[in-house]
């Protein structure tokens, strides 16, 4: 039995200790914000934050993130800033990909509240989207950190 | 007419009445099974209004992404002069008599079809719903109709102060006949259509995680399933041992399907460890052993000449042979095109309940009628049996449209196998998708070009070689005389071949063991690339500026929007001024669905690679119902087309796909992703396309660029090769 700290919740699981944290949050929980895109870490799509950190929990085995606190979209509670922006700027298409995204957003906000468009395009560039959102996440994103609604020069 | 007294427990039927062509079925009214009690009326099949006012729009195409169920929502809101914040959109139910294409007589999503087949119905639907609410108001108050106004959702009568919302009406309203024909409004009165205020309306559930894709279905004891597929196209399974798979704790059931072999458990993780655990043999007689390579070879000899092959002739005027034998200004060109995967962010996936006969689906289809028939003669039903709850995709570009139902059915036979309407959600991974096939056929196009004593062209011959996407499959009889739409569209229209005397255009349609579909702007994936990187070629053979050869040409051939985009795009994008030394401008146009679109994009060459910094787009798409989702479209598309066109390649080798997953199959990301600046050109015309048309475009504009920056013509795709 491991125990996943969540969204601010202690949840006690029976699922075994190398399971994909994706599969725990997806299977097990139902938060099914959190994608599955690709399975080995090239898509972004089921990221996650571990203590703050973006993590792609489609390769994160349960065990390796005992004792962390794991964020996935749902714990943003959906009025966070970023949230809010996704909305104004109409980003998501399909939509499948913009939890992922919206988590590596948060992360790059976080550690840098006024990032410069090369510190969003580093942040963000582990995330495919095949709808092609990328200059609405980044006018977005920019939007949430108070720095006007531009997209890239 | 018969009036009825409304119950909020029972389900009464009114009249169906004829309005214009179709019917509009006025005053069904039935109990809301929701929490507030409120009750609802149907005006028609596609618009239901709460007695709380909320403005149920009823969808017939799917939402994968193109956002054009808002733009469907708009087109009613604005007629009935609904309130947006209360208007709400929802996806039909599968049922051809309510919600098929007239044109097709199927229920389907394609085409970039879903706003302009919309344009009239949907807000005939409303100025029918906005009728009837003005005379039940009307009678109500005892006021001339003709005083009584609507507006945002509100219905007033000025001169006696008295005002109410849609709900307190909808009763009264939904017994009276409609107007066998609404007068619908000049686009001057529009309020939502053409204007910034219809927002998506799925942008909130699709930020917060709370949209339910088919991935993230999960009903009472629902079963998991994966399957081991053949490496090979046309393999088969010769035998299996199931013994590992079944030890798997969670593996409830190992089924052999004739896709291959499925493995059924409790959850996805212990689904993908039992099928992981399957041995299995295949049997690979009747499988396609070559190499993606060797098959482009052959279509390149079969297109230059070398090799035999029954082509059939697709434009054919004047005497191309005898210009062509003579003149000395001739240029050939040779382009080969991959395989394509859709490479959805959302592998397929399907929800199937099966018992006996009757069936329920749950996912994100595009071809409601065509699953509904495959399905029905899969289990010995009738298409009736077969339920299909719509959701959203998690993309599609094509792929969740298939002639054959082809994860569908594996999903049935998986669910008719463990029985008693169990739901059973059947998981790609990401390498089962991309190996499954459907791709955009790999395509070779060949053509030499005489050209006049002004340097235009007076003489084309075009050979094309590309598998058929409907041949073998029940659309074949749309393949006529050797020729399918879907693989010439883009040349057979085009309005080069228009302008030059001779034309002895052929196409040749190979059989392929490998499946190939429709993807995102279909023919005009490689169409536009060969027709718009060929014109640049031959311009600059005849030493004139692109633009302005492109003008002469489209003069010539009366093609209006080309020219109106190209002129718009010119002009925002700064073509003729300077760029800086290493930096190439590189200009495309092209119609499809409807809609005519140029770019010009800024191109270098960095580390050996293409690098698009900016991209100016100008669309001709008709009246743009909603702008913003246009210039999304308009986006998207360009970052669809420049995705494959860089990067795009399936490889097979030796029968066997190399490129499943994002590692090697290299997709656009936004450290690659230009700024783009979309300009639409004003309209008074109905609508047209905007999912598609945007996508071909990019490809040839790039490639023109590093024509300029070169001198080398670009005779594969990708433009970067792994």
């Amino acid at each position: 039995m491991a125990v996943l700290h969540i969204n601010g919740r202690d949840v006690t699981l029976a699922a075994a200790a190398d399971t994909p944290l994706l599969w725990v949050i997806r299977d097990h929980l139902n938060l099914t914000g959190t994608k599955y895109g690709c399975g080995m870490a090239q898509c972004g799509a089921c990221t996650v934050l571990a203590d703050g950190t973006p993590i792609r929990a489609c390769v994160t085995p349960l065990d390796s993130v005992e004792g962390m606190k794991i964020t996935t979209i749902e714990g943003l509670g959906g009025d966070h800033p970023l949230q809010q922006a996704w909305q104004r700027h109409n980003v998501p298409q399909c939509g499948y990909c913009q939890s992922g995204q919206i988590m590596a957003a948060v992360a790059l906000l976080t550690e840098t509240p006024k990032p410069s468009d090369e510190q969003i395009t580093d942040a963000m560039s582990g995330n495919i989207c095949r709808c092609g959102t990328y200059n609405r996440i980044r006018a977005a994103i920019k939007d949430a950190a108070g720095l006007g609604e531009g997209g890239p020069a | 007419m018969s009036a009825f007294k409304p119950s909020r427990r029972t389900i009464l039927f009114g009249t169906v009445l004829a309005v214009g062509g179709g019917a509009l079925m006025i005053g069904r009214m039935w109990p809301d099974t929701q929490k507030t009690e409120a009750a609802l009326a149907e005006f028609g099949p596609f618009l239901r209004i709460g007695s709380d006012g909320t403005v149920t729009v009823i969808a017939k195409f799917s939402e994968l992404g193109q956002g054009a169920q808002s733009g469907m929502a708009a087109l009613v809101a604005d007629e009935l002069d609904a309130d947006w914040s209360k208007v709400k959109v929802e996806t039909a139910p599968a049922d051809p008599t309510r919600f098929a294409r007239p044109s097709f007589k199927l229920q389907i999503t394609g085409g970039s079809a879903s706003i302009s087949d919309s344009w009239l119905e949907l807000r005939r639907t409303g100025a029918a719903a906005r009728a009837v609410l003005v005379q039940a108001a009307a009678a109500e108050w005892g006021v001339p109709v003709g005083e009584v106004s609507v507006r945002d959702g509100v219905i007033a009568h000025a001169a006696s102060n008295r005002s109410a919302g849609f709900g307190d009406f909808i009763t009264a309203a939904a017994r009276l006949v409609p107007p066998a024909e609404p007068v619908l409004k000049q686009p001057a009165d529009f309020r939502l259509i053409g204007t910034e205020c219809a927002t998506r309306l799925d942008a909130a559930a699709k930020s917060t995680g709370k949209a339910i894709f088919t991935q993230d279905v999960q009903l009472p004891g629902q079963l998991v399933a994966m399957v081991a597929h053949s490496p090979r196209f046309g393999g088969k399974v010769a035998r299996f041992d199931d013994a590992a798979a079944k030890a798997v704790p969670g593996v409830v059931h190992v089924v052999a399907v004739s896709s291959g072999v499925a493995v059924v458990a409790r959850d996805t993780y212990a689904a993908r460890q039992g099928r992981d655990a399957l041995v299995v043999e295949w049997d690979d007689t009747a499988a396609e052993m070559r190499s993606s390579d060797a098959i482009q070879a052959e279509y390149q000899e079969m297109a230059a000449g070398g090799r035999e092959a029954p082509f059939a002739p697709f434009v054919t005027h004047g005497d191309a042979a005898a210009l062509l034998g003579k003149g000395d200004k001739i240029i050939s060109m040779d382009l080969a095109l991959p395989f394509l995967a859709h490479a959805t962010m959302e592998p397929m996936n399907c929800v199937a309940q099966v018992d006996g006969t009757r069936c329920r689906l749950s996912f994100g289809t595009q071809n409601h009628t065509v699953d509904q028939r495959n399905i029905a003669k899969l289990l010995g039903g009738t298409p009736e049996e077969v339920e299909i709850i719509t959701l959203p995709a998690g993309g599609s570009f094509g792929r969740r449209s298939v002639a054959t139902s082809d994860y569908q059915r594996e999903a049935v036979e998986i669910a008719r196998a463990v029985g008693g309407f169990t739901p059973v959600k059947l998981v790609w991974t990401r390498e089962d998708d991309m190996a499954a096939g459907y791709y955009r056929p790999l395509t070779h196009h060949h053509a030499r070009v005489a050209l006049d004593k002004d340097g235009y062209p007076a003489a084309w011959e075009h050979r094309l070689v590309t598998a058929s996407i409907l041949t073998s499959t029940p659309f074949a009889a749309a393949v006529q005389e050797g020729v399918e739409k879907h693989g010439v569209e883009g040349t057979i229209d085009s309005p080069y071949l228009k302008a030059t005397p001779a034309v002895d255009a052929k196409v040749y349609h190979p059989p392929s063991r490998i499946p190939v579909l429709w993807l995102r702007s279909v023919g005009a994936t490689h169409t536009a690339m060969a027709m718009e990187h060929m014109v640049d070629q031959l311009a600059r053979k005849a030493g004139i500026d692109p633009a302005d050869y492109r003008r002469e040409l489209y003069r010539r051939a009366g093609a209006d929007s080309h020219l109106a985009v190209l002129e718009l795009a010119l002009e925002k994008s700064g073509w003729g001024t300077d760029l800086e030394p290493g930096w190439a401008r590189g200009l495309a146009v092209h119609h499809c669905f409807g809609s005519t679109v140029a770019n010009v994009a800024e191109v270098s060459l960095v580390d050996g690679e293409p690098r698009v910094r900016r991209v100016t787009v100008a669309v001709d798409c008709g009246i743009a119902v909603s702008p913003d989702q246009v210039r999304a479209q308009m986006e998207g598309g360009l970052m669809y087309g420049l995705s494959y066109s860089l990067f795009g390649e399936v490889k097979i080798v030796d029968g066997v796909v190399e490129t499943t997953n994002f590692d090697t199959y290299r997709v656009l990301r936004m450290n690659e992703a230009p700024a783009v600046a979309v300009h639409i050109l004003p309209s008074d015309k109905p609508p047209t396309g905007v999912g598609e048309p945007g996508t071909p475009v990019i490809g040839p504009a790039v490639a023109n660029a590093l024509l300029a920056l070169t001198g080398k013509p670009v005779t594969a795709l990708p433009l970067v090769r792994a």
